[in-house]
Parts: structure tokens; sequence; C-alpha cells
């Protein structure tokens, strides 16, 4: 496969020219924090930053999604029946995605595209989507993908990655549509081994910089039920406000509710993030809620995170390590201690 | 790519007031596109979301059985949004219905075992259809002894009273219909909570499958009935209800431990529920 490095000048004119072709998404510099956002109306890419504060998978799941479309008007032939809501499923590129928001996007593939049923809008999103990633030389503090399967150059479910040599990015096609999207690219010479030899060192320092350890050996062979009836839940959740901050910005998060909006004679059925962490979740027509306590709340979610999603695929938890949940709960509850609390149990 | 979110459009061909206070009504729809019946193609103890534009979906078992066709029929409660949207409908009316949806019975077990049925309240639903697939010629003699046992509050409030009047009449199945009470002096039939109906009843667990289908209470106070009978949780079969959106496992709501009551569900022994934690 092909691996090029531009000079920092050299890429951002390349990524100009690849709107073309793409849709094209960075890190763009917003405020205080950076988001993802279309590289549009002059919006320049920032690719020196830690990460973005909202995670990229609004880019193949976003917040709000219309799903049909239908008429409420009586003289319509087909008022009250469902269509489908017209989709932009055209190539999109989201270029400078972190290892772990790549891995999260495989984390969370096992329930949008499963053996069973396949989620329409995730799988067209997802499969117009070439992730370009960026391997990460300096983690922040509160990342630990190195404890849940990840690494910060790993180039799991990445199309190419980008390595920040300094001056230059050296870029690795990894798969087809990666090749595709670099050979579009203008600029840019075959990298070389100096190039080559200063990546892998990069790699290797990043990972020594990781230094938490968060053990998830255990977790497999625990008995839920044991974990379920722990003693620390209502001390873990003690301090949470339930303000759903954690499930918002987490990439590996996917439950959603399903709303009809109506204006006038028309209206719209639409799906929205939703979280274990409010009330409404469970609540039965009937008054009843299966979770209507705080700490079964939180519970449910590092639960779900830790345990439910590690015996429903065998392949490890539903967490990336990506801190982001770490970073900004106003009240510092941290699934690596709950994880640490978790396996030792 | 084939959308599971996508309802078919059904017409409202009749709507029934099954009780007496006006809460529970029987929709039977017809599909508009004939070829869609087919493809709902559905087991008894399966469910489908009825879907009304404008207001949105709601999670309800399949009444009808697959052995009656042209239609498919539903028992709602007036319970909130939908379901008091639901009832407000008129015949002709025109909404879509998405599924079917779940697992079932486990009907390949039941063959050759006697069958108990246990309902009350209106948790009927699927076992009304169970009860109309058993006894149709082709399945009956599929299945040994036939009970049945099914309470509501007062006789006002029993779900398909016709329905019940025949299977009393029928020498192929065993029925006894109860209510908590009744100040109706000419009340043929028994009086006593399920679960004490179920104990005076249901002689023997020998080489048979219970099924229960009803509020929480009465789930609560039938378990240790059939448990002293001598029923195994492997042959305790229970149907849950939890609140629910996507229908196919995939928005996360539903979930208990590591099952989605919507796909793995709704349909689980009590064993299977006793690995479970106990969060419904
Ligand atoms: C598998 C299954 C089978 C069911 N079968 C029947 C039946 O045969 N007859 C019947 O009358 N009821 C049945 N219910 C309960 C029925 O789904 C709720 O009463 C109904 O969703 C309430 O909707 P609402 O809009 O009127 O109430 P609201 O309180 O306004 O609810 C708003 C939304 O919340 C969700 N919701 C609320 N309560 C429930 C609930 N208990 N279960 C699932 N989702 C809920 C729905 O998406 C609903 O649209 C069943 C539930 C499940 C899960
Ligand atoms: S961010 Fe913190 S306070 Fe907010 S819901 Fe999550 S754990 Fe609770
Ligand atoms: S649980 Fe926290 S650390 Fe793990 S993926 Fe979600 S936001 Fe990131
Ligand atoms: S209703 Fe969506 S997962 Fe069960």
């Amino acid at each position: 496969m092909t691996a090029k490095i531009f000079s920092k000048k050299e890429w951002t004119q390349a990524l100009e020219e690849l709107k073309q072709a793409y849709r094209v998404f960075a890190p763009v510099k917003d405020g205080d924090f950076h988001t993802f956002m279309p590289l549009e109306n002059g919006k320049q890419p920032d690719f020196d930053y830690p990460n973005s504060r909202l995670s990229p998978k609004s880019l193949v799941y976003p917040e709000s999604e219309r799903m049909f479309e239908f008429s409420l008007d009586e003289s319509d032939s087909d008022a009250y029946i469902l269509k489908e809501a017209p989709k932009d499923f055209s190539p999109q590129a989201v270029v400078g995605i972190r290892p772990c928001d790549s891995h999260a996007f495989q984390i969370v593939k096992r329930n949008f595209d499963n053996p069973e049923y396949q989620d329409p809008y995730w799988v067209q999103h997802f499969e117009s989507t070439t992730l370009v990633g960026l391997g990460c030389n300096t983690p922040c503090s509160t990342c630990f993908c190195t404890e849940v399967g990840g690494d910060p150059f790993s180039e799991h479910g990445l199309d190419a990655l980008m390595i920040d040599l300094g001056e230059s990015y050296l870029v690795k096609a990894l798969t087809d549509k990666g090749e595709a999207f670099l050979n579009s690219a203008s600029g840019g010479n075959s990298a070389d081994d100096a190039g080559l030899q200063k990546a892998e060192e990069l790699a290797a320092s990043a990972r020594e910089q990781i230094k938490v350890s968060v053990p998830t050996d255990k977790l497999q062979d625990k008995v839920a039920t044991d974990l379920f009836e722990a003693p620390f839940w209502e001390e873990v959740a003690f301090a949470c406000l339930n303000c759903g901050t954690c499930t918002y910005l987490c990439p590996t998060c996917w439950c959603f509710d399903i709303q009809d909006e109506i204006s006038g004679k028309r209206g719209d059925r639409i799906r929205n993030w939703d979280s274990c962490m409010f009330p409404l979740f469970t609540l039965h027509g009937s008054g009843h809620n299966p979770r209507d306590q705080k700490h079964q709340r939180v519970r449910q979610r590092f639960m779900h995170k830790l345990k439910y999603y590690v015996d429903k695929y065998q392949d490890g938890v539903q967490c990336s390590g990506c801190g982001r949940c770490v970073r900004y709960c106003p009240v510092n509850i941290d699934i690596r201690e709950v994880c640490r609390k978790m396996n030792e149990f | 790519m084939e959308n599971p979110y996508l309802p078919y459009p059904v017409r409202i061909d009749s709507i029934v007031t099954e009780t007496e206070d006006r809460n529970l009504k029987t929709f039977r729809f017809v599909f508009i596109n004939p070829e869609d019946e087919e493809k709902f193609a559905y087991t008894p103890g399966q469910f489908a979301e009825l879907s009304i534009a404008g207001k949105g979906e709601i999670p309800i078992g399949i009444a009808s059985s697959p052995t009656e066709k042209g239609f498919v029929a539903f028992t709602v409660n007036k319970t909130g949004v939908v379901t008091t949207h639901l009832h407000n409908m008129k015949e002709g009316d025109v909404m879509g219905i998405r599924g079917p949806l779940g697992n079932w019975y486990p009907w390949e077990e039941m063959e050759g075992k006697n069958v108990v049925i246990i309902g009350g309240g209106f948790a009927f639903t699927t076992l009304r259809s169970s009860i109309i697939y058993m006894l149709h010629p082709d399945n009956r003699p599929k299945f040994k002894d036939i009970t049945v046992v099914y309470g509501a509050r007062n006789p006002g409030m029993l779900l398909y009273r016709d329905e019940l009047a025949q299977w009393e009449q029928r020498d192929d199945m065993d029925m006894h219909i109860t209510v908590d009470g009744t100040d109706d002096p000419d009340w043929k039939y028994n009086v006593g909570f399920v679960p004490a109906i179920t104990e005076d009843k249901i002689t023997s667990a020998d080489n048979a499958i219970a099924t229960v289908c009803g509020p929480p209470i009465m789930i609560r106070f039938t378990q240790p009935v059939l448990e002293k009978l001598g029923f195994p949780p492997e042959r305790i079969i229970l149907s849950l209800e939890m609140r629910m959106k996507c229908g196919i496992g995939i928005c996360g709501r539903c979930n208990i431990g590591d099952q989605y009551v919507c796909k793995d569900g709704p349909v689980f022994t009590l064993a299977q529920l006793k690995q479970l934690p106990g969060e419904y």
C-alpha cells in the first residue's frame, strides 16, 4: 500500500483539493475545544490537538436523524404512510480521527451491523466514510487505549493513518478506501526509510507515556448477577448528577430514542441519541420503572460497557479508552476506577 | 438496503370494545399491500410495533393466530399518548405495523406435552393467539392435554368473552375462568385469584409446560404454586415487558443484563431469568 510524506502545507492544500471528491471533515478549533467540522466556508483544519471534545461518532450516527417523512393531509393518497427520508450517502472523509475513536466505530459496529439486523442509516453512513487516522504522539493524562485493546498508533478500523513527523505528515494507506483517498491527493513524496523509522520511534514513545493500569482480564469470568449485586454501586453513583454528559460524549454509547415531529400537515419520524442516565429511558406507560434509582442507572452504564458487552460479544469491553467521560464528568466519576473495582470484585 | 424500521401500511378493519370500562379494544388490521401479509409471517408469542404517523410506535403482542388468515389483531389497553390516540381512531383509518418482532413460545418443545396456560388481566393476548393456534385441527394432535386458567378482576374485565364461553364447552381442552370477585348471581365460573385457582385445578406437572402471562403480582404468587406442583424452572415460560423503541435489539433500551427483551425475548424460561439481574 502507498505511504507518502507531505509537508504540512502540502497536506492542507491536498485536503482542499480532495473536497471535490469527498465531503471532508477534520478537527477545527472552536472556542476552547476542537470539533470535527466540514472544511467549508474557509474553515481550517488544526491537527495539533489532543482530541475533540465531542466524539466524531456523529459523522456516522448523527445526534438527530430523520428516518421517515409522512403526510397527514387526508387529500393525499399516501396520507399517514411513512416514506424513507432522503439522505446524503456520498463519500465523506474524516481526517485526523484518533485511533481510539476509530476503534470505537468497530465496537459499535457489532450493534448496528449484526447478523440479524443491519441499521440502514449507520451502515450506509459508515460505508460511505473513509477514516484517515492521526497517531497520538502525546497521549493525554486521561487516555487508556492501551488497556482496552487499542494503541496510540493503532491502525484498527482505519483506512489510512497520518503520523506527525514535526514538519511533515507520513500518510499510510491501510485499505483500498485509504489507497483511493491517498491516490487522489496531489503532492507528497514516497515515504523514505528515515520517515518510517521516525514514525516507529514516535509510536514507541507514545506507548511509553500511557502509564495507567486498568485491568479488564477478570471481567469475563465474573458472574453477571454477582457484579450486579456488588456492594459498591451506591458509593460509585453517590455524586452522579445524571447529567448524561458521559454518554453524550462517549464514542461507544449508541442508545437512541425514536420520536415523531409534526409541523402543519406533514411530519417526520426522527431518532435522537438517548441516555441510560435518564429515568425516562425505562419508564413504562403504567408508571413502573425498573431503573428509577440513580445507582441503578449508573450501574447499567458500567455493567453494559464492562460486563454485558463483554459477555455478549466475547471480544473486549465497550470502551475505547478515549477518556472523555473521565475528563468531562462534572463530579469526577472515573470509569478506570470503576473498572478496577469490578475486575477485582 | 432493507429498512427494518419501515412499517407495513395497514388499514383498520374492525374495532371491538372488549371490557366494560372500555379501556381495552381489539383492533383488526388488513395489509394495504397484500404481499405484506406473507412477509409478516409470525408465530404465537411474538409482538409488533404499531405505528401511527405523528404519534409514534408501541410494542403490542399479537393477539391473532397465524391460523387466522386475512388480518392481524391486537388488543390494546388505553394508557398514554399512542394508545389513547389509537383508541380514538376509526375503522378504515390508515396506520402501520412493523414486525413480527421477538421470539415466541417454545412450540417445538411443547409438542407431545401437556400444556398449561395461566393468564391474568389484559396480558392474555398472546395466550389467545396460542390457544387458537393449538386448537386448529392441524395442530391439536401435536399437544396432549391443554389446560387454561384465566382470570380478571370481575366478569366485565375478561377479554374475548364469546371465545371463552366456547372454549368452556369444548371437550378437547380444560378451561377455568375466574374473577377476583363479582356481584353477579348468575356467574357460572370460578371466583378467586389466579394462583389459588391454579393450585386447585392443576394437579400435576408430569410431562407439562406452563406458560404464565399477567401482572407482576400474579406472576409472583403463581410461581411458587407451580414450583410446588413440581414444574422445574426450565418448564415455566414467562413473557416480559420493557419500555421499547426499535424492537430489534439496536436502540439499547430494553435490556435485562446482556439480553434484549425485544430480540432475545419477550419469552423467557424462569430458568433463564434466574441467570439475569432482577431488573425488570
Ligand atoms: C412485548 C410487549 C408486548 C406488549 N403487549 C401489549 C398488549 O398486548 N396490549 C397492551 O395494551 N399493551 C401491551 N404492551 C404495553 C404497551 O407497549 C404500552 O402500554 C404502550 O407502549 C404505552 O404507550 P403509550 O404511548 O400509550 O404510553 P406513554 O406512556 O405515552 O408512552 C410513550 C412511549 O413509551 C414507550 N412505552 C411506554 N410504556 C411502555 C411499555 N410498557 N412497554 C413498552 N414500551 C413502552 C412507547 O414507545 C410509547 O410510545 C406490551 C409491551 C411489550 C414490551
Ligand atoms: S457525566 Fe458524571 S455526573 Fe454526568 S451522568 Fe455521567 S457519571 Fe453522572
Ligand atoms: S466510556 Fe469513557 S473512556 Fe470509554 S469510550 Fe466512552 S467516553 Fe471514552
Ligand atoms: S427496543 Fe431497542 S433494543 Fe430493545
